[in-house]
């Protein structure tokens, strides 16, 4: 079967002050139909800019960007017309995602606009009763709306041209916790009616972990662990996805905290960047992590670049 | 220490009822969860409990006092003073807490001084940096606030928060805009702090769990109202209000919240909630 | 630093902000942005008085601002002539009114002018970037450097006494300001997330800038171009003052200020001060629009 969507070994660099940042470091992702999979990582993992080059917003530096087999790596937005129909991100504030200026009916109708659509009318009311929202909204701005109802618009102009993949960064950050809820019952409703695959980017274990399949693990533009969602939050191969699970907030038990795995605290330093890029936080670094971290099948469908990943031949 | 005590507070803002009757009290040496949406009114009641309400704002019935002193009441000439003398309040954002211009050790010495502190605050200041778990705490202290992390920031804001040497400290969503690891740590560092002083805490979050870990007793705010109030624990175990309720099953849905994230898995088909519900 | 209630301003659950009276129809709602805005009031009252006597002025004159009357030269302030007359015995009441109605067009018209121009050119340099940006902004510093009304006055020179001459050497002179005004703004938005959006769904380049980026940015240049408006009629009437451009017979104010100078030592001082003063208030009733159109795009900031 092959992939949906795919990046290989995708990289893109940023120039800060004469500094080049590796905001993207050789991840490589392929998406299958109707999966959904995803992205943590904490702030500087590079996940929204993953998320740009996947939908084709960046050029990336080095690597391949493939849908259906077909390369459009680094394709000018003219030359990625037809590709935009297909892959669609949904940003995670609405508020600076949605032009302020622009009504709610003429924000869902552009994408119409653009592409000639007949009959843009029908599928405008067809589109807003998917997502839940009334008529009234149409005339009204995007800073008139609730949180939840500006979310709906963003997803209701993503879905609009029907695409096949959702990239969505951040999609419930924010918005209240009941909102959440709602969003994301939309979202996963939206993805069996349509046969949507999504990409879920988003630093909230939780969401991820009620809503994908498969998690992969970013830490500062490289993939630390990837593979089916319980088996990384249960049994994590990688260190960092260790200190990431036992940070969450545990409730019923409130004495839980004791046995926290955390990081090493430490002011910026200089790393090489061979070795694993995580050893100046990790509380288990060994002199073995200064070289290239090996890739440990953990599990069939569950790798781990860490040394401490142990190969695991059935479920603990 | 004094406690901090909310009483019957209702206050309106250009007339419209924003807080409609609440009563909170946070005792020395505890920590007490203010829990509830954006738009429930509990970051004004922070803001009430400093006595720094905004302009349009009018206090209605009830009072807030922190042991003996009146902090705000309907009489408005008594808000008009200058507050800040036992309580302290950390933020959402540190970086705007901070002034950008001005080193970091420098603004724990300013803080300092205003609570008559003369001389050796160099000293001092460096001292609370490396108490709030700033490493190389001499070196921090000469940097500005744009050459820190988030998680950084966070922490000089507590050493200015701790400095003034509070009564009751009050955190309003101080782990929102960091990351989970660095947030435990900084709940970690409130608590040591905690019962390193003796001093009360008011921790707001409109996440029940980060609440519920860290609080003895958590307060649930919905509509300018106190749904639900007790301990932790009852309060998680058998919710009684249906809003509280339903955050309770929320979090109920992660198992790795649990500590069980063997049984993480996307959750099958749910119903929508209705469209009034979902907003 | 000021505390907001986070509740109520810029807020993603928060209700829209405090309006006048639910059903109020429009006058109401002037009255009450009048009320808020006293820039506005006066202002807008001052230049709505300018306009309307600029185009009574020029439509009617009470007298021919062009009418020698020799017979009648000098004569002081009075009845039938309320401003008095000029050393050729012409209506300086006439010739005011006609007057303001040059200046104020050419004001305006320098403003649209630069207002195009400036901020066109500064939305394409400022989104494409590159070598095209670098070259505009070489440009645009070398024509900065003069100062604008030294620069005003030499293209002025340059091209003839004309009145279209005046205007076009005005205008080059504020493009510039108007320009960079805009880009910097671009700058800013087209990082924004709702440009990145519009890329999103496929829209084009030329599309992105003019429909998503230009609304926004355009802000701050429509502000200083109503400011404009105000400081090209002080240049205007400043380069007929000296001799450049506009020429007499003409009533434009700066020429008939020059033509009334040198008989303010004899004591006829009305032929230079009222025109002055007419220039005076047109400029000041700009400032203030200009002032009221910075307070509403402050108080967006979306």
């Amino acid at each position: 079967m092959t992939p949906l969507i795919e990046v290989r070994e995708l990289r893109k660099d940023y120039r800060r002050g004469g500094e080049v940042l590796h905001a993207v470091d050789g991840i490589s992702l392929a998406l299958m139909p109707g999966e959904s999979v995803g992205v943590i990582g904490e702030s500087g993992s590079g996940k929204s800019t993953l998320a740009r080059c996947i939908t084709g917003l960046e050029r990336p530096t080095g690597g391949r960007l493939l849908f259906r087999n077909r390369d459009v790596t680094g394709r000018s937005d003219r030359a990625l017309r037809w590709f935009r129909r297909a892959v669609q991100p949904v940003f995670q504030d609405p508020l600076t995602a949605l032009n302020p200026r622009w009504t709610i009916r003429q924000l869902i109708l552009e994408p119409l606009k653009i592409h000639g659509e007949e009959d843009a009318e029908r599928r405008l009311h067809d589109v807003l009763e998917d997502v839940g929202l009334s008529d009234q909204l149409l005339r009204r701005r995007p800073r008139d709306l609730s949180g939840g109802e500006r979310q709906r618009v963003a997803i209701a102009r993503a879905i609009v041209l029907r695409p096949s993949v959702l990239v969505l960064d951040e999609p419930t950050a924010s918005v209240d916790m009941s909102m959440r809820r709602a969003l994301l019952a939309l979202l996963r409703r939206l993805q069996a009616e349509h046969g949507l695959t999504y990409l879920y980017i988003s630093h909230d274990i939780r969401t991820v972990e009620e809503t994908c399949g498969r998690t992969v693990v970013m830490y500062r533009g490289r993939m630390a662990e990837e593979g089916p969602t319980a088996a990384v939050l249960n049994s994590p191969g990688h260190v960092y996805t260790r200190v990431l699970v036992s940070a969450i907030p545990r409730i019923g038990n409130a004495t839980g905290h004791d046995g926290r795995l955390r990081t090493r605290s430490v002011i910026g330093q200089d790393l090489s960047s061979s070795g694993c890029l995580f050893v100046e936080r990790c509380p288990l670094a060994l002199p073995e992590c200064a070289a290239p971290p090996p890739v440990v099948e953990v599990r069939p469908g569950h790798r781990a670049a860490c040394v401490l990943a142990e190969s695991k031949g059935s479920s603990r | 220490m004094s406690g901090l005590m909310i009483e019957g507070l209702r206050i309106s803002i250009h007339g419209r009822d924003v807080i409609r009757g609440i009563d909170l009290h946070v005792e020395p040496g505890t920590c007490v969860g203010l829990v509830g949406e954006s738009g429930s009114g509990k970051s004004l009641t922070a803001l009430a409990s400093l006595g720094l309400l905004p302009s349009g704002a009018q206090v209605n019935a009830g009072r807030v006092v922190l042991g003996d002193e009146e902090i705000v009441t309907p009489d408005l000439d008594r808000t008009a003073r200058v507050r800040g003398s036992g309580i302290a309040m950390i933020f959402q954002s540190p970086r705007a807490a901070l002034n950008p211009v001005l080193r970091v050790g420098h603004q724990v010495e300013r803080v300092l001084h205003r609570k008559g502190q003369r001389d050796d605050l160099r000293r001092i200041s460096v001292a609370m940096l490396g108490d709030v778990g700033l490493l190389e705490p001499e070196k921090v202290a000469r940097l500005y606030p744009h050459e820190l992390s988030g998680g950084m920031c966070q922490r000089v804001v507590i050493a200015m928060g701790i400095a003034s040497e509070p009564d009751v400290l009050i955190a309003d969503e101080p782990t929102t805009a960091l990351d989970v690891t660095v947030q435990a740590d900084i709940l970690d560092l409130l608590d040591d702090l905690r019962s390193r002083t003796g001093m009360g805490m008011l921790l707001i979050s409109h996440d029940l769990s980060v609440v519920a870990e860290r609080c003895a007793s958590v307060c649930v705010m919905r509509n300018g109202q106190i749904a639900e109030a007790g301990a932790s624990a009852t309060v998680m175990s058998s919710p009684s209000h249906p809003f509280t309720a339903e955050l309770v099953r929320d979090l109920m849905r992660s198992p790795v919240a649990q500590g069980r994230p063997d049984q993480a898995r996307p959750s099958e088909t749910e119903r929508e909630p209705t469209q009034e519900a979902a907003g | 630093m000021r505390w907001t209630y986070a509740g109520l301003s810029a807020g993603s659950d928060s209700p829209p902000e405090i309006l006048p009276p639910a059903g109020a129809g429009r006058l109401a709602r002037v009255r009450t942005e009048l009320k808020s805005h006293p820039n506005l009031a006066f202002g807008g009252t001052l230049a709505a008085l300018v306009v309307a006597v600029a185009v009574v002025g020029r439509l009617a004159p009470p007298d021919n601002p062009l009418a020698i009357n020799a017979g009648h030269a000098l004569a002081s302030p009075g009845p039938g002539r309320w401003f008095g007359t000029d050393q050729f015995g012409r209506d300086v009441l006439s010739r005011v009114l006609y007057g303001i109605g040059i200046d104020v067009l050419i004001g305006l018209t320098v403003a649209a002018l630069a207002l195009i121009a400036g901020s066109l050119v500064g939305l394409v340099s400022g989104y494409l970037g590159g070598w095209l940006d670098d070259i505009v902004m070489r440009v645009v510093d070398i024509v900065m450097s003069f100062p604008s009304f030294l620069l005003a006055l030499s293209i002025a020179v340059v091209l003839g006494n004309t009145l279209p001459n005046v205007v076009v050497a005005v205008t080059i002179a504020y493009v510039p300001y108007i320009l960079r005004l805009t880009r910097s703004s671009v700058l800013s938005v087209r990082s924004a997330d709702y440009v990145l959006g519009a890329r999103a769904v496929g829209a084009s380049r030329a599309r992105v800038m003019v429909l998503h980026v230009l609304p926004n940015a355009a802000g701050a240049s429509v502000v200083q171009a109503t400011l404009m408006s105000g400081w090209a009629i002080l240049d205007v009437s400043g380069l007929s003052f000296l001799g450049v451009g506009i020429q007499p017979p003409s009533p434009e104010l700066g020429v008939q200020v020059a033509q009334g100078a040198s008989y303010i030592t004899s004591g006829q001082w009305w032929v230079s001060v009222f025109p002055g003063v007419a220039i005076i208030l047109a400029v000041l009733a700009f400032n203030f629009l200009g002032d009221y159109a910075d307070d509403k795009l402050r108080g967006q900031g979306s």
